[in-house]
């Protein structure tokens, strides 16, 4: 018989689902944090400015397009059931959680029970409250259930799973996602900012900025490290803190080292597109200064961070998922 | 469970006395906490609607089906003879024929049988094996005999619930296990690996074993995911395979890994498009190829489905009696074969008190149960019949025994079958247990999954306990 190859990669299509579902995991828990804070900054604010507040909620998803066309103004109703439950909106949480189960489903024998089971009440629980958040006593507590359920998910891909090369494709879609839903929250307070500059330092600047910190659940570490809320210091603890593991440095470094660990490559060369570019993205940030970014435009920077990490996700397609294809005649 | 004279059957009474020292409303809390375990543990089957597919549990019903160890010896020794002669004739039909010339069976009948593939002739399974994992389903009549009611040997299925019912009986009565002696049923997935690493092509020494699933949306993908994962293999869909250089290889983020062995759960017809039918997504073109080169071995192999055909089942204790040259030890249920001239005139005749099943559905589809049925559907049956008698068999309501089932909160009797799991590799080994399926609705004699059926577990006793005399 023929020699088989020297090590026995996972199947594609697993390591697709693998990664995806760890992608749609963390997307769902942000879009939870990003309502959950957003209802209760609404508390703090004057109802004249609460009206101004959910539009950028939708601006950040990038869906903003789908959301006129089918709402129009956005409301805080509007916002939420677009967000939550829309089943024509493909990143609602709905559809994120229905996402990362069937992906789960579809390599149950990989991952663990725990993890499994996990998933598939979250998605159970979730379904059946899909009356909307009118039929709920309380809708905090209903967003905190979500997010706790994404965050025990993911626990438990730390603690039941084997951190081998279909955890790494897991994380690897976490960091990704991750690094791209912060990038997306700083983005936020562009939208919000520019309508009125009368605002800026104004008791609400405070309170958005905080907002903001909180919807990446950053606000206690961050004033760990800085006591004063400070929108350069916000901007560097978001995208270059070395420690806090939202903040975009952190996501990029991890994901680069998980990526490596799949092709076993060394993390000072690359053996694929994606490792090349997810490779020169992170070393640029590795010498980057905050002020650097501010000096070429905030938004101007996330915005080409967020393309350059959907380069990195078509790389890991091509290397990973859609290569391979029979020769001709086989 | 019960004799007749009111007192728990030898063996039932550890369990009988538990169920006694409850307190009320203890069992039904405990049957609700098992289904809701099922469905958290996504043991779900798919039924396929107009509109959207719903995933369901198949409800299991927390009082066990008790089997005792002298009807079980029956079983086993009744069902390896059966697979013996089965797969005797499989050799036989695929090779030289020699049953069709010796007039044992019409050779029509098999010839033109829809399973029969003729591209199989003179294929050699590797070890002389075709059916490797069969499932019986057996039924027990008013006299207390088992009888055979059908033989599944293409992709049988619902192992999986034997096993996972199994684990949450244990959570429910974990005290009644250990006064019960019940036969452990957890080593099928052991014994399921030996007896496809057996068939691994000559020369291999760790062979790549492998489930291929059509995938996510087939109603039995649970139990294709699930057995993958207790054997620790993997996985895999026709997507995920290709045949290069006249071997089967899997794409992996590190190239093409070669598949030794097979466990298929798709049908001959969705194996390969280049073979079977050309307009199926889910094959893998050059499979039967590979496997006629002795490259892959798969199980069970091809052409394996004429041997379950519900025609060729009436004449299966002829089957036995050529082949082994003994009597059936299990026997059937009595059977009209359609085909047959005086047989179709009795059924026509009594379409009201059979019931009629054609040749190659499963899954109690396109059925008709006579006593049940309204004239129109009667007349549409005699219809069918007429114009393709090959493909129809009958069968007298057989009163199927009834067990002690949850409805409410009381228990009522509910009809059920017994479907016990085979496996041919080194030896024939027959899983002490098996599916015991009810029907849960009340007088139904339909006990299949998508027709409102349910599940108990099945315990086969390993020997009188003690207390269970009184």
């Amino acid at each position: 018989m023929d020699q088989q190859p020297q090590e026995r990669g996972m199947l594609s299509r697993v390591a697709e689902s693998i990664y995806w579902m760890g992608r749609y995991i963390e997307r769902a828990e942000n879009i939870a944090r990003l309502i959950d804070v957003n209802l209760y900054l609404n508390l703090d604010l004057p109802s004249d400015k609460t009206a101004r507040q959910w539009g950028p909620l939708v601006r950040v998803t990038g869906d903003e397009t789908l959301f006129t066309k089918q709402y129009g103004d956005p409301t805080e109703q509007q916002v939420i059931h677009f967000l939550t439950f829309d089943p024509g909106y493909p990143n609602s949480i709905a559809n994120c959680l229905q996402a990362a189960r069937e992906n789960a489903r579809s390599i149950r024998e990989i991952i663990s029970s725990e993890m499994w089971e996990q998933i598939n009440s979250t998605f159970l629980f979730f379904k059946d409250s899909k009356g909307g958040l009118e039929s709920m006593d309380s809708p905090y507590s209903f967003f905190r259930r979500v997010r706790m359920s994404c965050h025990l998910f993911s626990g438990l891909i730390e603690s039941t799973m084997s951190h081998g090369e279909a955890w790494h494709f897991a994380k690897l879609g976490q960091f990704l996602e991750r690094a791209d839903k912060t990038s997306r929250i700083l983005d936020m307070k562009y939208y919000i900012i520019l309508p009125s500059i009368d605002d800026i330092d104004s008791p609400y600047d405070n309170i958005q900025w905080s907002a903001l910190l909180k919807s990446a659940s950053a606000l206690e570490m961050y004033r760990k490290r800085w006591n004063r809320i400070d929108s350069r210091q916000v901007a560097d603890f978001l995208i270059l803190n070395r420690e806090f593991p939202r903040a975009i440095h952190y996501c990029l470094v991890h994901a680069e080292r998980s990526l490596h660990a799949i092709s076993g490559s060394q993390v000072w060369g690359f053996s694929n597109s994606a490792e090349k570019l997810l490779g020169q993205l992170r070393s640029e940030l590795d010498y980057a200064h905050i002020d650097d970014i501010i000096r070429t435009g905030l938004h101007e920077f996330l915005d080409g961070l967020q393309s350059r990490l959907n380069q990195v996700g078509s790389g890991i397609d091509e290397t990973y998922f859609s290569h391979l294809v029979p020769p001709a005649d086989g | 469970m019960f004799s007749p004279s009111g007192d728990p059957r030898p063996g039932s009474a550890p369990l009988v006395n538990l169920i006694r020292s409850l307190a009320v409303g203890e069992l039904k809390r405990r049957q609700e906490a098992a289904e809701h375990a099922l469905m958290n543990m996504g043991i779900t089957f798919t039924v396929y609607g107009d509109e959207a597919s719903i995933e369901r549990i198949f409800p299991l019903d927390i009082i066990p089906r008790i089997v005792s160890p002298g009807d079980w010896e029956m079983i086993e020794s009744g069902l390896r003879q059966r697979i013996l002669a089965l797969n005797c004739f499989l050799q036989d039909i695929y090779s030289e024929q020699k049953i069709l010339r010796d007039r044992i069976i019409p050779p029509e009948i098999v010839l033109e049988g829809r399973a029969f593939r003729k591209i199989c002739t003179g294929l050699k399974p590797p070890c002389g094996i075709w059916c490797h994992i069969t499932g019986t389903d057996l039924v027990r009549g008013g006299d207390g005999r088992f009888y055979v009611l059908e033989d599944n040997l293409r992709c049988p299925s619902g192992v999986s619930y034997v096993l996972e019912n199994r684990r949450v009986m244990k959570r429910t009565f974990p005290h009644v296990f250990e006064t019960s002696q019940v036969r452990p049923v957890d080593d099928y997935p052991t014994r399921l690996l030996e007896t496809l690493q057996h068939i691994a092509p000559e020369g291999v020494t760790d062979p790549t074993v492998v489930v291929l699933s059509p995938g996510v949306y087939n109603s039995a993908y649970f139990e294709h995911s699930f057995l993958a994962q207790q054997m620790g293999i993997q996985l895999v869909e026709g997507r995920d395979l290709a045949v290069i250089d006249g071997n089967v290889m899997m794409r992996t983020t590190k190239g093409f890994w070669r598949v030794d062995v097979i466990y298929r759960r798709v049908d001959d017809d969705f194996l390969d498009p280049s073979v079977f039918r050309p307009d199926s997504l889910l094959g893998v073109p050059g499979l039967v190829d590979a496997y006629r080169a002795g490259r892959v071995a798969l199980a069970n192999a091809p052409g394996t489905g004429i041997a379950d055909d519900k025609v060729v089942y009436a004449y299966v204790p002829r089957l036995i009696k050529y082949y082994l040259g003994e009597d059936p030890i299990l026997p059937n249920v009595q059977t009209y074969v359609c085909e047959d001239s005086k047989d179709r005139s009795y059924v026509l005749a009594n379409l009201d008190k059979l019931v009629i099943k054609p040749a190659n559905e499963s899954g109690g589809y396109g059925m008709l149960v006579g006593p049940h049925a309204t004239i129109e559907e009667r007349n549409e049956f005699k219809k069918k019949i007429e114009k393709n008698p090959r493909n129809y068999i009958a069968q007298p309501t057989v009163a199927l025994s009834r067990v002690p089932t949850i409805v409410g909160d009381a228990f009522e009797g509910r009809h059920v079958d017994l479907r016990p799991y085979i496996l041919y590799g080194r030896d024939i080994y027959v899983l002490p247990g098996g599916l015991t399926r009810v029907a849960l609705r009340k007088g139904s004699l339909v006990v299949n999954s998508s027709q409102g059926g349910g599940s108990k577990d099945t315990w086969v006793l390993s020997d009188i306990p003690q207390e269970g005399a009184g």
